[in-house]
């Protein structure tokens, strides 16, 4: 429980308009590629002066019902398997809550600026290391001009599938294929305790669904928002049961980004599968970077570094703050963009239909 | 997008659900600190929030939803076949 009342930031207008504003973009991006919203929201929130730890909870408690809203406009497109979102969701769920066990354990021992340079830490890697991977694929399938074919399963996951454990074995929709459950339940698991640690579980759950089972992107994407529901369902009532979830802020957020999820579900029906990747990757490389600038100060503050000064601090957080808010705007206008092409050629192949069939 | 012309645009539902929306929001936020204090509590009042994160999801969902069809912001409309 901590000192959870006096955690409570005061709301003027400014702020309600910035997460409302943060909220819609976090959206757009989460309706797109199923994920995303959360690794501008949890340090958005944090750059307001919310705790690292109530910031994780309160936006895991606007992901939820937002993911709810996107996972059943995907379906309406027949982009969603229900079943592999609930079997990863339910593993997600035990990931979330030792996730955050573990959390609640650093911020005891080390406060506030433990928990957050925790966060901000994983943060970096996990981007680094799954972020760089996602972009290099991308930027491969569009080098290799297949950005229009069908999009097959890598090697790694040919081989998941091939695997037959008796017992085990659940057939997918997304997949195609027969799977063991014994290599859904460890990617979950991953999945749960990154969403429960920086809140984007996500940026583990669609890339081990393209890369280690073999789903295809857009029914990767669209499957995390079950996922998303349940382990957000879960770890938000975790969270709540110790108070720290400041409902204003959630709220406010998912005020913008209903308006954005639905936008960006929208947008999946527009463009090449590979624009997933596109949107996913730019934005984790982008925001590693922002993150990454701010582990000095949370060192400096934890005294495990010499003290930074007040000047470098500041420059710190602004340009930290600046990388943010780029990476939330490119990915918006990729998505947009892209959304804008589709419609475009959409416009163009309906209008040359009309002109074969004389309508016009 | 695309937006077909034929179908009759959900003006009416979009203007009832945005201002129960509106009044949603109104409310929490014009009783905050009394909102916060008892959620704050924990406990069995965990199921507070996650109670209003489902009602204000079905309402303002249904909203935004409505308002981008109204916009004329629609699905492509041959729908992504994956696999």
């Amino acid at each position: 429980m901590h000192d959870i009342a006096t955690s409570f930031i005061n709301l003027d207008a400014i702020t309600i308009l910035y997460l409302f504003g943060v909220g819609f973009v976090g959206g757009l991006v989460s309706g797109f590629i199923g994920s995303g919203g959360a690794f501008v929201l949890t340090p958005g929130m944090m750059s307001l002066g919310v705790p690292g730890l109530m910031a994780v909870a309160s936006n895991m408690c606007h992901k939820f019902p937002k993911a709810l809203v996107g996972a059943m406009k995907r379906f309406k497109y027949g982009q969603v398997d229900v079943k592999l979102g609930i079997v990863l969701g339910v593993s997600a769920e035990a990931g979330v809550l030792y996730g955050a066990g573990i959390q609640e354990k650093i911020k005891a021992t080390f406060g506030d600026a433990g928990s957050n340079l925790y966060v901000s830490v994983a943060f970096v890697v996990i981007l680094a290391t799954v972020g760089g991977f996602v972009l290099y694929d991308a930027w491969k399938t569009y080098k290799s001009g297949n950005a229009n074919t069908e999009e097959k399963a890598g090697k790694l996951a040919k081989w998941v599938q091939s695997v037959n454990i008796p017992g085990t074995m659940v057939y997918f929709k997304a997949l195609n294929a027969r799977v063991s459950i014994l290599f859904t339940i460890p990617l979950g698991f991953a999945t749960g305790m990154m969403a429960a640690t920086i809140a984007v579980g996500g940026f583990v759950g669609v890339p081990s669904m393209i890369y280690v089972l073999g789903a295809p992107s857009l029914m990767a994407s669209a499957t995390e928002l079950v996922i998303a529901f349940v382990m957000g369902l879960g770890g938000s009532l975790k969270y709540a049961m110790h108070g720290m979830v400041d409902i204003r802020l959630a709220m406010i957020i998912l005020a913008g980004s209903l308006f954005g999820i639905q936008l960006g579900a929208i947008g999946t029906t527009y463009v090449k599968p590979f624009m997933i990747k596109v949107v996913m990757g730019v934005i984790m490389v982008i925001v590693l970077f922002s993150r990454g600038l701010m582990v000095p100060v949370y060192l400096s503050q934890l005294q495990l570094i010499d003290t930074l000064g007040e000047g470098t601090v500041k420059l710190l957080k602004t340009s930290s703050f600046a990388i943010m808010i780029f990476a939330l705007l490119l990915g918006a206008f990729i998505v947009l963009r892209a959304m804008w092409q589709g419609r475009q050629a959409e416009r163009l192949q309906q209008a040359a239909g009309a002109l074969e069939h004389g309508e016009v | 997008m695309a937006a077909n012309s034929t179908k009759k645009k959900p003006v009416g539902k979009m203007l009832v659900m945005g201002l129960i929306s509106l009044a949603l929001y109104a409310y929490l936020l014009a009783n905050q600190d009394q909102v916060n204090s008892t959620f704050a509590k924990g406990g069995w009042y965990a199921l507070l929030p996650i109670i209003v994160a489902f009602v204000f999801s079905y309402v303002h969902g249904s909203f935004t939803g409505d308002f981008w069809t109204v916009l004329g912001v629609e699905a492509a409309r041959k729908k992504k076949e994956v696999k």
